[in-house]
């Protein structure tokens, strides 16, 4: 037995050794380079800038209060979509602040005492930065982002559908916008009106 | 429930069927130590390392010197990232300047890597470096699966074998484990991840200016080297706290369906692999259909409860299923269905937080590990477990109704039944022990997030996920103080080791018996029946141990969400 544990020593040194070089630094040493060669906006992170600033990360929501904006989900992250402290809210379905905060919120938003809120506006996402909301949710939005932007909700209800995702193959995916992209789109266009009004 | 998602459902089923053979073989080559297509670039790298070594990987290993040498490596390789994570300050790539982590938990995560369980007390954004993620932990997502794939491949031999005293060479497994399967599949895979959104630089972080002027700082990192191995060896330790539901880990539904598959695809095809060793592949599909049916069950239930919603909110003008916890990109379908391909192997990554679950989509997350994740199961821990299962069930089979028991080719005796039941009663004995120490103990009891029986749960979760060494978790317990990462760590090495122990123990014990040809009084372990015990075997024996803890927690929160009940 004793022997047994002598012999296995150095193998045992030297595997932790060798493995932490090629898995530990040349591994991913290795996929860093190929994937800033291959697929350099994605492998930093799928940033949108305009011009030199960075406005965020294509995946990653943030947080919009203005009502000339679209909201996206209610974020658990840090103070609200902080992309250095992911997190979920871990509330239980009995929970008792859940429920609070859902009748809050409900009743918040609620435009008319029948109105049907969708979910995924007063429910917390997962990892507090989710990008999307259903376009239910944006369709919702719509009246009042049009209001506070004295555009056409016509007009709105076109963009937002443009900006819709289905699911590949007709299951790989839920319905969804993303609402920065939507929110830059609104933007631009503002822009683009200003422009042309000059 | 719709359509989409139960389509959704059998696409992966069917798909995981598809690949179980393919994945079955390169196992198998691997398993006899053929050669395979990667051996003219990785062969020189494994002699190399031989050589360094200075180990000949012919030499053949009683189950003792097995055992001892693999234990031995843990222990190494636990002290090497306790070393790292304790000294991350002083380290180079951590230019956010992060502090090393406490005794405590730098110990439970070196533990909970070594362990293959991956439970994460700390958020790896906030408190790890570039470098402890790579050289502290990845490496260990690599040989963590590789250790449990080479005790499954202990174990096949042991049925395979006739009279011989060796269960093959450790360092052998081990290293063409790692370079001859998890390497090559780990790089195509997380240059797929790359492309599909997944970040992978040695920039930490950026700042971002949002559309509405405040700054974001977005943490960056080698991320899809590390999320590609994490799924593939069942790890599930997240490079983010928010695990795959961080955008950065799982950016796209595709990327989910994928990281689901690639959860089972080792498991699955361990279980042909298994059936090609011994002789019959109709023994894998056997056991394959066994898991499958149990795994479909789990699946039902999770997708209807998460589906059907809160009725609290509900009333509170909310309409539809559960979206609490869960992302838009993957919905209420994929978010139930990766929770129990999760839970039923030893993975433990989350692409939705079970905490905020309906209690009985919850529940089965729970019930998966506390069954000891033998639902396809962790790569290795799986089909080792399962087999434990199997002996058990050709054991009472062979009580029932006087049949010899045995199990393809080698008879079952007491030695094997005993070592049986010490592997699988060492669960139930750590999970219900632990939990109920800290459901009474103030340490323990300062935890929970959420009260009333959610909060047991949450503790219950905590256990059954560490001994499991499954790693997800009800996250709203607050796991990082001194008791929650001395229990744990007990707790993910005692349910790693002290059933792999035994595992080879048995392995040994079989090797050494000789063959004993399928007659007239053999049990059939093929067909319906054999199916149909198994899974009896594991409900009863696995699954009604739990029963009585089951019911304080998601079955009394379920019958107070019912009732509209507010803790």
């Amino acid at each position: 037995m004793f022997k047994d544990f002598t012999t296995a020593v150095r193998p045992a040194l030297v595997f932790t050794v060798l493995f932490a070089v090629l898995l530990g630094l040349a591994y991913p040493a290795a996929l860093t380079g190929f994937g800033q060669i291959l697929f350099p906006k994605q492998a930093n992170g799928s940033l949108l800038r305009d011009g030199e600033r960075v406005i965020g990360s294509e995946l990653i929501g943030q947080g919009f209060a203005s009502p000339s904006y679209f909201h996206g989900r209610l974020s658990a992250a840090g103070q609200g979509y902080d992309a250095a402290a992911s997190a979920g809210s871990n509330l239980g379905p009995t929970s008792q602040v859940l429920a609070d905060r859902v009748k809050a919120d409900t009743a918040a938003i609620k435009t008319s005492p029948g109105a049907i809120v969708p979910p995924d506006l007063v429910t917390t996402s997962a990892s507090g930065l989710d990008p999307h909301i259903t376009p239910e949710a944006a369709y919702f939005q719509a009246a009042r982002v049009a209001q506070a932007r004295q555009v056409n909700v016509t007009e709105l209800r076109r963009l937002i559908a443009d900006h819709t995702d289905g699911a590949m193959l007709g299951f790989i995916g839920e319905p969804r916008v993303n609402v920065l992209e939507l929110n830059l789109a609104l933007d631009r266009k503002a822009a683009a009106r200003a422009n042309t009004k000059q | 429930m719709t359509i989409q998602g139960w389509t959704l459902i059998l696409a992966f089923t069917g798909i995981l069927i598809a690949l179980t053979k393919p994945m079955g073989m390169l196992l198998f080559a691997v398993y006899e130590g053929r050669r395979t297509l990667l051996h003219p670039v990785l062969g020189p790298v494994e002699r190399g390392f031989y050589k360094l070594a200075g180990i000949d990987p012919n030499a053949e290993q009683s189950w003792r010197r097995y055992a001892l040498h693999m234990l031995l490596f843990q222990l190494v390789l636990l002290l090497f990232t306790y070393a790292i994570l304790r000294l991350q300050a002083f380290l180079p790539m951590n230019p956010r300047e992060l502090p090393g982590l406490g005794a405590d938990g730098a110990l439970n995560t070196a533990v909970s890597f070594t362990t293959n369980t991956n439970w994460q007390w700390y958020s790896g954004e906030v408190a790890l470096s570039d470098l402890s993620q790579m050289l502290g932990l990845t490496i260990h997502n690599f040989l963590s699966a590789a250790t449990g794939i080479a005790i499954a491949f202990a174990l096949f031999r042991g049925f395979a074998r006739r009279e011989m005293a060796s269960i093959g060479n450790f360092w052998a497994d081990c290293t063409r484990v790692t370079l001859y399967i998890l390497l090559p599949i780990c790089l195509v895979y997380a240059l797929f991840l790359i492309a599909s959104g997944v970040p992978q630089t040695f920039a930490s972080s950026v700042d971002a200016t949002t559309l509405e002027g405040v700054k974001q700082t977005i943490v960056l990192g080698p991320v899809a080297s590390q999320e590609a191995i994490k799924m593939l060896g069942t790890n599930g330790g997240g490079f983010f706290n928010a695990n795959s539901a961080h955008p950065f880990e799982n950016p796209t539904a595709l990327t989910n369906l994928v990281q689901m598959l690639s959860i089972f695809v080792i498991g699955a095809g361990l279980t042909w692999c298994f059936g090609k060793a011994v002789g019959n592949t109709r023994q894998g599909w056997a056991i394959l259909s066994a898991m499958m049916v149990i795994f479909f069950a789990g699946v039902s239930i999770v997708y209807w409860q998460e589906a059907a919603g809160n009725p609290i909110h509900h009333a509170l003008g909310l309409a539809g299923g559960n979206m609490e916890g869960k992302e838009v990109r993957f919905g209420i379908a994929a978010s139930a269905l990766f929770s129990v391909i999760t839970t039923a192997a030893s993975c433990g990554a989350v692409n939705a937080m079970h905490d905020s679950f309906t209690p009985l989509g919850g529940m089965i997350p729970l019930f998966n590990m506390q069954l000891g994740e033998i639902v396809v199961g962790g790569v290795g821990a799986g089909i080792y477990g399962f087999l434990l299962f199997a002996m058990l069930a050709v054991f009472v089979a062979g009580l029932m109704v006087g049949r010899t028991p045995e199990y393809v080719g080698k008879k079952i005796e007491s030695r094997e039944v005993k070592l049986a039941v010490l592997a699988i009663a060492v669960l139930p004995l750590c999970i219900l022990g632990f939990t109920a120490i800290s459901a009474v103990l103030p340490d323990g009891l300062a935890g929970p997030l959420n009260k009333g029986p959610h909060g047991f749960s949450e503790i219950l979760y905590a256990f059954s996920s560490g001994t499991g060494n499954n790693g997800s978790a009800f996250a709203g317990l607050t796991a990082g103080t001194p008791f929650y990462n001395g229990l744990l760590s007990v707790a993910m090495w005692i349910g790693r080791f002290f059933v792999i122990v035994p595992v080879l123990a048995i392995a040994g014990s079989l090797a050494a018996k000789k063959y004993t040809p399928e007659s007239a009084g053999s049990f059939p372990t093929t067909g319906p029946l054999w199916i149909g015990l198994l899974i009896a075997i594991i409900l009863i024996v696995g699954g009604l141990t739990f029963l009585p803890s089951l019911a304080l927690g998601p079955i009394a929160d379920h019958l107070a969400m019912i009732n509209g009940q507010l803790f």
